[in-house]
């Protein structure tokens, strides 16, 4: 964990989403699934974002501008810095024989990283409008799925799921692939375990996913 | 002196961090365990957040045989943090403790329901069932906190923690619900510094105590004030959670505040807000000896 000032080398529109590019500075990428916790301008507190890309150098982040923080975000540009820490948590296992990544929403976040390190495996993505489905062009090998259908309608079995997405999704997910890796999100003010603010009861106990997860196994 | 708020840190996972304070506070330990309440438990406001964790904790038994030894590893001097729902479950853990720097009673949780007892009982309890220094943490709510404090300190109170979160509430901009899974909570951050000031103002004036001060401390110039005020430590909560360094750039910061204005040493400044500078401040030592 390591904290520093980055600068802003890029921002791009992803559909309804943004792309935001930082350079690296000293910060290691981690590993897919792991987050960073992002200083949105103005606001009090960071907000954490998975890593999506991690292209020579750089650090890219792809945000869904639906509060003030992650609006503040969006609104960033080119030059301008912003402090993130990272990289926190724990991401995916990545010994999977037959990946299947199964992603929702601003879900597909961590995905075009993880699809490079797993070597372009076949990708589920569901959206609720095709706008939004434009992110899935940053991911190789996806199949889209477009609401009122669900990912789940389509998910094969025999696969290693690795999903991302809402929690109806990915409680939808666990009943139908219970050893899938599923990465949650919750609300978190710190992500390096000070907070206790994204605890979640799973399996009868409780657990700070900034620390436990946010990539946690199904069963 | 710096410490961190208790809540506001956890020096196993962030053991960097913990060590560059001169305590550690943790977390507040409960006799039994608690998980805390329901999400959503961390929400931000226009200028702070509220938090409605919960007093989520392993409960004395686990910390003490787990959490403690770990802990005492770090080689930071150890504050604990103890809570509860009765006098008598604050005084048994505080006869189960020993071999730490401080116990901070937490006599002030916004999150869950209060003892039955009042301040001064509670820690006229603890101070029959424990030698160790006993720093009582009060709530800003209270029409007069001075009083509190003095009740406190006629009970035998080593040192006080001001102040605690104080009740808040936030609604989604859409829904109009609360947003907090309890509805309200405890706001801290830039929103609490006025109220902490006041409290450590007026407390210093009251009694003769080491105050620990602390309620949106996000600078070196925050931590000059409430040591201005008459604190003669200042602890860190909101800001560690946007920045784990914050412990050591707040220690600059402090010493370039001091500098340009030509002050001396942090504990030169204690309590100079005051027209007649309550010079006789003691100084808060880790060692009950010097707290007496």
């Amino acid at each position: 964990m390591r904290r520093e000032r980055l600068r802003v080398v890029g921002v791009e529109a992803v559909g309804p989403y943004t792309l935001l590019r930082v350079g690296r500075g000293g910060l290691d990428p981690g590993a897919p699934g792991q987050f960073f916790m992002l200083e949105a301008p103005g606001r009090l507190l960071p907000r954490p974002m998975s890593l999506c890309l991690a292209p020579p150098g750089e650090l890219g982040f792809l945000v869904d501008p639906i509060g003030p923080g992650t609006r503040a975000l969006c609104a960033l540009g080119p030059g301008e810095e912003l402090a993130v820490l990272g990289p926190l948590g724990n991401g995916f296992r990545l010994d999977v024989q037959r990946p299947l990544l199964v992603g929702g929403g601003i879900g597909v976040a961590p995905f075009p990283y993880l699809s490079e390190v797993l070597r372009r495996p076949p990708a589920l993505l569901g959206f609720r409008t095709p706008a939004h489905a434009e992110a899935a062009a940053l991911v190789a090998n996806a199949e889209v799925v477009l609401e009122p259908e669900y990912v789940t309608q389509r998910l094969e079995p025999g696969r290693d799921v690795l999903a991302c997405g809402p929690e109806p999704m990915l409680e939808a997910v666990r009943a139908l692939a219970p050893a899938a890796q599923l990465a949650w999100e919750a609300p978190m003010a710190c992500g390096y375990g000070a907070c206790y603010g994204c605890a979640v009861e799973l399996g009868g106990t409780w657990k700070r996913l900034c620390v436990e997860g946010p990539v946690l196994r199904a069963a | 002196m710096l410490l961190n708020a208790s809540g506001c840190l956890d020096a196993l996972t962030a053991p960097e961090t913990a060590r560059a304070l001169d305590a550690f506070v943790t977390k507040t330990v409960t006799p039994l365990p608690r998980a805390g309440n329901a999400p959503i438990r961390i929400v931000e406001t226009e200028a702070g957040m509220l938090n409605s964790i919960g007093l989520a904790n392993p409960g004395r038994e686990r910390f003490l045989a787990d959490v403690l030894p770990r802990l005492r590893e770090l080689g930071v001097p150890i504050w604990v943090s103890v809570g509860g729902f009765a006098a008598g479950d604050y005084a048994e853990t505080c006869e189960a403790l020993d071999g730490i720097a401080a116990i901070e009673l937490n006599l002030s949780c916004p999150n869950v329901d209060a003892a039955s007892e009042s301040a001064a009982e509670i820690v006229a309890a603890c101070r029959t069932a424990t030698d160790l220094p006993l720093v009582a943490k009060l709530s800003p709510a209270a029409w007069d906190v001075a009083e509190h404090a003095r009740a406190v300190a006629a009970e035998g109170a080593d040192g006080l923690s001001l102040v605690n979160t104080i009740r808040g509430l936030a609604l989604d901009e859409t829904t109009l619900a609360p947003r907090l899974g309890t509805a309200v909570g405890g706001l801290s951050g830039p929103a609490l510094k006025p109220i902490a000031l006041a409290a450590v103002h007026a407390c210093a004036r009251a009694v003769d105590l080491p105050i620990v001060g602390m309620g949106g401390v996000r600078t070196g110039r925050d931590a000059l004030e409430l040591l201005a005020c008459g604190a003669s430590a200042v602890a860190l909560g909101t800001v560690l959670f946007s920045d784990p360094e914050a412990p050591v750039r707040m220690r600059a910061e402090l010493a370039h505040e001091l500098a340009a204005r030509g002050l001396g040493r942090p504990e030169d400044v204690v309590g100079i807000a005051h027209e007649d500078r309550l010079r006789h401040r003691k100084p808060l030592d880790l060692a009950r000896k010097a707290l007496v």
